[in-house]
């Protein structure tokens, strides 16, 4: 399982990377792997409104579909449209390709408060068992 | 394909039925609703007949074996009850007859309101609701004009539990009320602090399923009920399945102040392809008079040797129907069928039965199957579809596989708390041989996905269609047949 050393996390499988002065928002590679094949993905509209803790999304796949929650309160500055058409790039590179929202945080101390790739990969470790 | 599409038996020209002579003066049809083509299939009777006879053939049936769906409640369905529901008095009548003519069918209706009532504890019931969501859309809109006509408009929100069925937060949403996950604790049961940590002034109710869809009864019913309350939240009970409780316990004494019935689950009426459903909603005192109407009265008027005399009453403050004309009233003929049938006494030996039939299912394979929360069971059981020892096997493997051996799969990847669920149901109306037969090839199945995982992987083998494609349906699908050009 994939871990994006560079990211940080919340407990329900959500990663955020700082890219510049925005923040990219994804599932994670566990996440995906337990949803299995991914055929569907709801995201916002650019200038709508996330919140942290809240859901802005949905990752549908032959399994569930999972709601998908802000990492970090914000502005949504752009969304990954390539999914519509490939929403199976969230399964092949969770952490790269398939990147969900980008948003300018309004709080970036945020970022401070998030889980660090060792505190996820205990997350995961104790929800595998 | 086994079976070609009817359009694929088609020939030029080929008929099988005539319209009657034209009995009135042919209209001409507007110009632009003309069609130059109409590709529909040309067959004749005795094609059309054996096509759909041969595709009836494929299909399963609870009248051809067990069919442990969990959640679902596939029991048998006595076919007394279709002899109820088809007597030419209730085949015949119309819905738009008068109160006094169809006195017979307002008799049932009547009963079949007492019994859901006495059955569930509860003051008042619907039966218009015509399934089981569309009843939870009519609890929450009760739940929610309870608090508007005490104005208590601030209250927006319905808390549910993460291994509620889906319907649930849909539901909710259809209301425009916001939806709260509760998540469970480890044994199962909602999480007392994280509960304590939702509730407040601004709770609609909580929707609660118990027994829950792990098939557990939460032990600490009393407390969560007396949270949502105490802060004048309603608790609605998600009564899709009500087998386990039947005679045993009634959810309106126990403090839940609505209540859904699934009359096609537990109630034995004809469920899937064969329904439709219906969803009579239970209520205590304080929400009665915000019933959908018309519900039927019985005149009190009357002397002791007059006969009783049934009419239709609106609530006072009623959210108004939520059904054209009066619920799917056959379904209603089977219900009140089945439960007069059984009497009391029968009624508490299905909740017996039921419970007894799945723990004794899931004591057979419980040292096989991963069981994530180990507690005595109540009609249904979760179990993982995954091995240590068979990483690569997962449950719509397993489910896929049970194909082969001719049994209907359990319900899987349902609820979503637990990882490769399979969720199994045997329902009170299954003998002894024939859970044993099941749990039997669960066993060889777990023992094949040890020795022989690509058999599992490749299953099913011995049906029409192989495994399916559903990842490219789901990208990609195709809902429409299309003449090639």
């Amino acid at each position: 399982m994939k871990i994006d050393p560079n990211a940080r996390y919340v407990k329900t499988h959500e990663w955020a990377r700082k890219e510049g002065d925005l923040f990219v928002i994804g599932i994670s590679d566990y996440a995906q792997s337990t949803l299995s094949d991914i055929v569907y993905v709801e995201l916002p509209e650019v200038e709508d409104e996330v919140i942290s803790g809240e859901q802005f999304g949905v990752v549908e796949s032959v399994k569930a579909a999972a709601d998908v929650f802000a990492s970090l309160s914000g502005e949504v500055v752009a969304i990954n449209e390539a999914l519509e058409d490939a929403p199976e790039v969230v399964n092949s590179d969770a952490f790269g390709e398939g990147w969900l929202i980008k948003i300018k945080a309004s709080d970036e101390t945020e970022w401070d408060a998030l889980l660090t790739p060792e505190d996820y990969a205990k997350v995961i470790e104790a929800e595998a068992e | 394909m086994a079976e070609p599409l009817i359009y694929e038996l088609s020939v030029p020209g080929r008929e099988g039925a005539k319209p009657p002579q034209l009995d009135v003066p042919p209209a001409e049809l507007p110009v632009d609703l003309l069609r130059e083509e109409l590709p529909l299939p040309e067959a004749s009777e005795v094609d059309v007949v054996r096509h759909f006879t041969r595709l009836s053939h494929l299909n399963y049936s609870l009248d051809e074996g067990m069919y442990p769906l969990g959640s679902c409640t596939m029991k048998y369905n006595p076919k007394v009850n279709e002899v109820a529901a088809r007597m030419p008095g209730f085949t015949g009548l119309h819905p738009l007859q008068s109160e006094e003519t169809v006195q017979g069918a307002l008799y049932l209706m009547y009963h079949l309101q007492e019994a859901i009532q006495k059955i569930g504890g509860f003051a008042g019931v619907t039966l218009q609701p015509a399934a089981g969501a569309h009843g939870e859309l009519t609890g929450v809109l009760i739940m929610q004009k309870y608090h508007l006509d005490r104005g208590e408009t601030q209250r927006d929100t319905i808390l549910v539990p993460d291994s509620a069925h889906g319907t649930n937060p849909a539901s909710t949403n259809m209301c425009g009320l916001r939806t709260v996950q509760v998540p469970s604790d480890e044994r199962g049961n909602v999480d007392l602090d994280a509960l304590q940590s939702l509730v407040g002034e601004h709770v609609v109710g909580l929707m609660l399923t118990n027994p829950n869809t792990l098939g557990l009864f939460d032990e600490n019913l009393e407390e969560i009920i007396a949270l949502v309350h105490g802060c004048g939240g309603l608790v609605y009970g998600d009564g899709a399945n009500m087998s386990a409780l039947l005679g045993v316990m009634r959810p309106g004494e126990a403090g839940i102040d609505v209540m859904h019935f699934n009359l096609h689950k537990t109630f034995s009426t004809p469920h899937g392809g064969g329904g439709p459903g219906s969803g009579p909603v239970g209520v205590v005192e304080r929400l009665v008079d915000f019933l959908p109407g018309p519900v039927v009265a019985q005149d009190a008027e009357l002397s002791d040797d007059e006969a009783p005399y049934f009419t239709f009453v609106t609530p006072p403050k009623s959210i108004g129907p939520v059904k054209s004309f009066w619920g799917h009233f056959g379904v209603l003929a089977r219900a009140h069928t089945y439960i007069r049938m059984l009497g009391d006494e029968g009624m508490k030996r299905v909740a017996e039965h039921a419970v007894l039939n799945a723990n004794y299912l899931l004591s057979r394979i419980k040292d096989v199957y991963p069981l994530p929360y180990d507690r005595i069971c109540m009609h249904e059981f979760v179990v993982a579809g995954h091995f240590a020892e068979a990483p690569g096997v997962r449950a719509l493997d397993i489910a896929k596989r049970l194909i082969d051996y001719g049994l209907h799969p359990p319900t899987n990847y349902f609820p979503l708390i637990v990882h490769e669920a399979l969720m199994m149901e045997p329902t009170e109306t299954e003998s002894q041989q024939s859970i044993d037969a099941y749990a039997d090839i669960l066993l060889k199945i777990a023992e094949e996905a040890r020795t022989h995982p690509e058999v599992l992987h490749d299953a099913p083998h011995h049906t029409p269609v192989r495994r399916l494609d559903e990842v490219r349906a789901a990208r990609q699908p195709v809902l429409r047949y299309r003449r090639e050009a």
